[in-house]
């Protein structure tokens, strides 16, 4: 059905990684660059909130909470406890899979599908945001600040090629990730999942353990997120960290690109980038270009439900159903 | 092989199943009928895992499987079909039925090597590539069919897989049945078709108002007065019987 699995698929992807790679050693402007990071570090989140909203259909509104806990992670141990940030990453995707294991436990036990998740899940982040807010360790509404001292040990660059590499190479597993589920047994039970959860459990799939795995995963993955964009901007407050900007952005970025797909993440964090930077310049007034950004988001929604990767796909030609089950005869792109 | 007790499940103030025993030996096509509301298709979500009796047992190859879940019940080699199919809607064929596949093996390409051949077998190997949705009632039953035995079950629950289907649909899925039967698993089935009954099945239980009122060798039980008033109403039996007498 895919057709980039292909060894010609495989070479497009050779090739796109190829050149992406190219980028920082001819893209010289910061400000180029900068937008080039943030595109992949929005696929990358969008990825993370793909595995369990798209593959496995348990879409959240809260995966703030993951990013959070992962930068605040890296953030803590680094500052209080002098760890070196490389070395704060595992913790911080375990720390991402671990408040997904709570999450999802709690409500997965509890039997919340849909948008009765969509909300626990945001009562979630805001209840992380909170608590950020006023807890001791986390220095409450005044934030961390990260030490600026660049360098590789210390995971930071004065040059952003180097992050952007970084970013690329996140962005490069979690493709791995999505492509990996499309092949493998976990995979298809989480789309058995979101399908047909009577269905699944019928075949054998026990679906809350998927679901719950699937979240982990998910919530590990958003968590590296987080540590990078700490080292990234050497600073994490409340707002930012569990903010509901953040949940937002991770699920339209992989909704409008085409939620449970593998490319569907990153075709949406170009577009959303593309309308708002565009949108943003063009027009003067800054709740114009916000109208407008709404006004796209709509029309894409609206019209392409699948999201934008379904432009790029073949749909698949129905048979014609005679009935009989005897051979039916097959569309002509067979 | 499979052996329910006394099983009772009861919906508020209703009570759908009181009371019913049944037993399934290995190696026979044991069948279930009934008129309509009359607590198959829960006796079945009972055996299946998918509702907790309130009371009684059900038993699997002699252990004691009452309450457990569906997917251990499948992993023992119990699986049901849906009398309303649930198909994975946007999966093509070969996909849903690779689902099944993966209930005993990791590997994909062994996986779907399996379900193409299950899904060639109940006639579905024209369209292994279309998507699910697209299918008209009989293929969504074989559908069904097809991902239940691509779990690879000892025991294989049918609830209605015949219903809606046209005559000539109905023997060939009847032969399709008896092959798998045939091939060693064990099948248990509701009905409504009393046509695949009585050619399909060789013991019947009878369930009314959630109560089984009669089982025996389907063309016994069809005779059986009870049996007649169940579908048919009070007197009718009667009614036949003199219908027959003035014939």
């Amino acid at each position: 059905m895919i057709g980039w699995t292909t060894p010609r698929g495989w070479a497009h992807i050779g090739a796109g990684f190829a050149f992406a790679l190219l980028i920082p050693a001819f893209v010289t402007q910061n400000f180029l660059l900068h937008i080039a990071i943030l595109v992949l570090f929005s696929a990358y989140l969008g990825q993370a909130w793909n595995i369990a909203g798209g593959y496995a259909g348990q879409r959240s509104f809260g995966h703030a909470v993951f990013v959070g806990t992962g930068a605040y992670v890296t953030a803590i141990l680094q500052t209080r406890f002098g760890w070196n940030p490389w070395l704060t990453l595992p913790p911080a995707i375990i720390g991402g899979a671990a408040v997904g294991w709570l999450i999802g436990f709690l409500s997965f036990r509890a039997g919340l599908r849909g948008s009765y998740f969509a909300l626990i899940t945001l009562a979630f982040s805001e209840v992380a945001r909170i608590l950020a807010n006023s807890l001791e360790i986390t220095r409450g509404g005044l934030g961390i600040l990260v030490p600026l001292s660049p360098g590789f040990a210390n995971f930071q660059f004065a040059n952003k090629g180097n992050f952007f590499i970084v970013v690329l190479a996140m962005f490069a597993v979690a493709f791995g990730i999505a492509w990996w589920l499309e092949k493998s047994r976990f995979g298809a039970r989480l789309v058995a999942v979101r399908e047909n959860e009577d269905a699944a459990a019928a075949l054998g799939v026990d679906t809350f353990k998927a679901k719950l795995h699937a979240l982990m995963l998910s919530g590990g993955m958003a968590a590296l997120g987080g540590s990078f964009y700490v080292q990234y901007y050497l600073y994490v407050e409340p707002p930012i960290a569990y903010g509901v900007e953040r949940s937002v952005e991770m699920l339209l970025v992989s909704m409008i690109g085409g939620s449970g797909t593998v490319l569907g993440p990153l075709v949406g964090s170009i577009a959303l980038h593309l309308i708002s930077d565009t949108t943003r310049h063009f027009l003067e007034a800054p709740g114009v270009a916000l109208i407008l950004y709404g006004i796209v988001l709509i029309l894409i929604v609206g019209f392409l439900p699948d999201g934008l990767i379904s432009l790029f796909r073949r749909r698949p030609t129905v048979v014609p159903d005679t009935d009989s089950g005897a051979p039916a005869r097959r569309g002509a792109h067979a | 092989m499979l052996e329910a007790q006394s099983l009772t499940k009861a919906f508020g103030g209703l009570v759908a199943v009181r009371d019913a025993s049944i037993k399934v030996p290995e190696g026979r096509i044991v069948s279930l009928i009934g008129p309509n509301g009359a607590g198959k298709t829960t006796l079945f979500a009972m055996v299946a895992g998918f509702l907790r009796p309130d009371r009684g047992t059900v038993t699997f190859q002699g252990q004691d499987i009452t309450g457990w879940q569906p997917h251990r019940i499948c992993a023992l080699g119990m699986v049901r079909t849906f009398q309303i199919t649930q198909p994975f809607a946007n999966l093509t064929v070969l996909e849903n039925v690779m689902v099944g596949a993966y209930a005993r093996i990791a590997n994909r390409l062994e996986a779907a090597e399996l379900a193409r051949k299950v899904a060639t077998r109940v006639g579905l190997g024209a369209r292994l590539d279309q998507p699910a949705q697209g299918l008209t009632v009989a293929g969504r039953k074989r559908l069904e069919l097809a991902r239940a035995l691509a779990t690879q079950p000892k025991l294989l629950l049918l609830d209605e897989v015949m219903a809606g289907l046209n005559p000539t649909e109905i023997t060939e899925i009847v032969q399709v049945i008896r092959g798998i039967r045939d091939s060693g698993v064990t099948i248990f089935l509701i009905e409504h078709v009393m046509q695949a009954v009585m050619s399909l099945s060789e013991y019947t239980y009878v369930l009314n108002n959630g109560a089984l009122i009669a089982e025996g060798e389907p063309k016994a039980v069809a005779s059986d007065p009870h049996v007649i008033e169940a579908y048919l109403g009070h007197g009718a039996a009667e009614r036949i019987k003199k219908g027959n007498a003035h014939a």
